[in-house]
């Protein structure tokens, strides 16, 4: 009889766990300081099991987690409400337009000033409660490591999207001399925010750090996509016990390095591997922020950048030139 | 013969998917295989055009070099090597060598008792490609929709086809493979991240075992996926932004011709509103 499974190798392929093993739930590794605040009773969850762990919980809240949470919350109910009052407090238009709805920050007149709360005051407020959470977060996972005995590699990790955050939202805007440069809080807002900077600056494309962001974007989705293909494909053999296989190689490991050194003639190791992962993530948002600090501060036109050091050619002017903002408009904007 | 000292057991016969024993060898680290015979065909005649049309073009400086798509007049016919035909031949060379890599992979994955976790995740690579360069420019009637080859000529490329329908960024499915595309690097730093910690601990923190990784996400973040669920979640997020980027093209001109911000009237101009 044609047995689909063996004919494809199909049961190599571990795609959902086939078998969840219920046993006593891990309380976790004991932690240095602050047993006392693992709250919560670990229980099991059949929907999680099938792609993961089905163990959900104990949860540490400590001080700084709480007053993170906190934060966040106050930073989340005034972008919230400022949406809700944009609307007129009107519930279903609330929802019909969510996706169109933001908190802008105030306008450019304003400077560096701090403007009434229905004029970019709020938006500030919001920044500062949400910069609050997230440092207070990275204080948190800093010491849940710490707590633990293990390294901060993904705090610092965090420390570099948290950079990116804060070149966009703070200190551009700061040596912009405005408040108004920074990202409105909102769905579309936010992305119009992305599409207005790239063409203000003479399209971002021709900034190289933000090449340097997209490449290792792109880099660190191909490095998971090989790393977690070659764990799930040696996973018959263990090949997800990283940590152990590290200090005692085994039979997944060297199968591990050696398919890729049959494909290119070079293989990272079970360590190396998660060096090369963390620096690449690291870098997307590290070499982002640089771009965008340098962004109409340093550089006002990244397409004439381009240009002046041979990297972009010189396109044939197809339109005329136009005075921005254009002169015979002026009218219609006042 | 660059070989591991843990290598020579695991370089036996087999595995092969075309040839037999033919191609099975080695050329120092590289396994050859029939496919590897193919890919370089491939790579070498593909480079070759591609350093043609750079030496036939106006300029040597790399960042612009472009080897253009044929212009639309000439539709989805062939066109003269130096008016798009170049950029023809590249295109075939270049998906006969990522498809001929990926079935080298294959063989590879099967000699070593691997799964094929790999070359699927590389075929959702060559997906997005195809759809780039072939799919779409065939639904749209012409090779000149394909984008050219040079490092600034396709940044141009992407950008003008993207302020064609307005504001790309309203593309639902670019919205997706954009999430995706962030999600795979977050938490491509959060693993990366724990295994490093946990294996440089520090000071005279001794080397943490399998089950830290656990406990540090569970008091993080109340869940963690674990050892072999992260794998799985970043193959999967990691694949998903190489198809939804390819769904995200693939709809704008044959399927959607306005501008992306458009697309949502849909959704103010639900009845349920009252």
């Amino acid at each position: 009889m044609f047995d689909y499974r063996t004919a494809f190798g199909l049961q190599y392929q571990n795609i959902f766990n086939r078998i969840q093993v219920r046993g006593p739930v891990d309380p976790g590794a004991p932690l240095k300081w602050g047993e006392e605040n693992r709250i919560g009773k670990p229980f099991h969850s059949y929907l999680m099991g099938l792609l993961g762990a089905a163990q959900v919980g104990p949860f540490y809240l400590g001080t700084c987690g709480l007053m993170s949470i906190v934060c966040g919350f106050i930073a989340f109910e005034i972008i919230g409400l400022n949406m809700l009052a944009s609307v007129n407090w009107d519930p279903v238009q609330f929802i019909r337009l969510l996706p169109w709805l933001g908190l802008e920050p105030p306008a450019p007149s304003w400077g560096l000033r701090i403007p009434p709360l229905n004029q970019g005051g709020w938006w500030l407020m919001a920044g500062f409660f949400l910069t609050a959470s997230i440092i207070l977060w990275w204080v948190r996972v800093y010491r849940r490591a710490r707590a633990l005995g293990l390294g901060t590699h993904v705090a610092w990790a965090f420390a570099a999207a948290i950079w990116l955050y804060l070149v966009c939202g703070f200190l551009r805007p700061l040596l912009m001399g405005s408040w108004g440069e920074g990202v409105p809080f909102g769905i579309f807002p936010h992305l119009d925010w992305t599409a207005s900077i790239s063409i203000r600056s003479g399209n971002l494309y021709y900034n190289p750090f933000h090449m340097l962001s997209i490449v290792f974007l792109y880099g660190s989705t191909l490095l998971f996509a090989m790393h977690g293909g070659t764990i799930l494909a040696t996973s018959r053999y263990w090949g997800e016990r990283e940590l152990e296989l590290v200090t005692d190689r085994g039979t997944a490991a060297e199968r591990g390095a050696i398919f890729w050194r049959w494909i290119m003639g070079f293989n990272a190791t079970f360590e190396s591997i998660h060096r090369w992962a963390w620096w690449f993530a690291v870098l997307c948002p590290l070499t982002g922020g640089i771009g965008i600090l340098l962004t109409g501060t340093v550089v006002d036109n990244w397409y004439l950048w381009g240009v002046k050091h041979g990297i972009a050619p010189v396109y044939p002017a197809v339109y005329p030139y136009i005075p921005t903002p254009p002169t015979d408009l002026t009218g219609v904007l006042k | 013969m660059a070989m591991m000292n843990f290598e020579y057991k695991y370089r036996i016969r087999g595995g092969t998917l075309i040839g037999g024993d033919l191609f099975d060898f080695w050329v120092g680290p590289f396994y050859v295989g029939f496919f590897g015979v193919t890919t370089i065909f491939f790579t070498i005649i593909g480079t070759a055009l591609i350093v043609y049309g750079a030496a036939i073009g106006p300029t040597w400086n790399v960042w612009q070099i472009n080897i253009p798509p044929p212009d639309l007049k000439y539709g989805l016919g062939f066109a003269p090597l130096a008016s798009g035909g170049l950029w023809q031949w590249i295109t075939f060379c270049a998906i006969g060598a990522f498809v001929s890599w990926d079935l080298r992979m294959i063989e590879i994955a099967r000699k070593l008792g691997m799964g094929l976790h790999v070359p699927i995740a590389f075929a959702c690579a060559i997906l997005a490609y195809v759809t780039l360069e072939v799919i779409r420019p065939v639904m749209l009637g012409a090779w000149g929709n394909g984008f050219p080859y040079g490092i600034m000529s396709h940044l141009d490329w992407v950008s003008n086809v993207g302020y064609q329908h307005l504001e790309f960024h309203y593309n639902p499915a670019h919205m997706i493979a954009v999430t995706f595309f962030f999600t795979t690097t977050l938490i491509l730093s959060m693993h990366g991240g724990v295994i490093l910690s946990a294996l440089n601990p520090g000071g005279d923190e001794p080397v943490k075992p399998s089950g830290y990784e656990d406990s540090f996400f569970r008091d993080l973040i109340v869940y963690s996926i674990g050892p072999l669920g992260i794998h799985r979640l970043g193959w999967f997020c990691a694949m998903n932004a190489g198809v939804w980027s390819a769904i995200c093209i693939v709809i704008s001109g044959p399927l959607w011709t306005h501008g992306w911000p458009q697309w949502w009237n849909w959704w103010l101009n639900l009845p349920i509103w009252g």
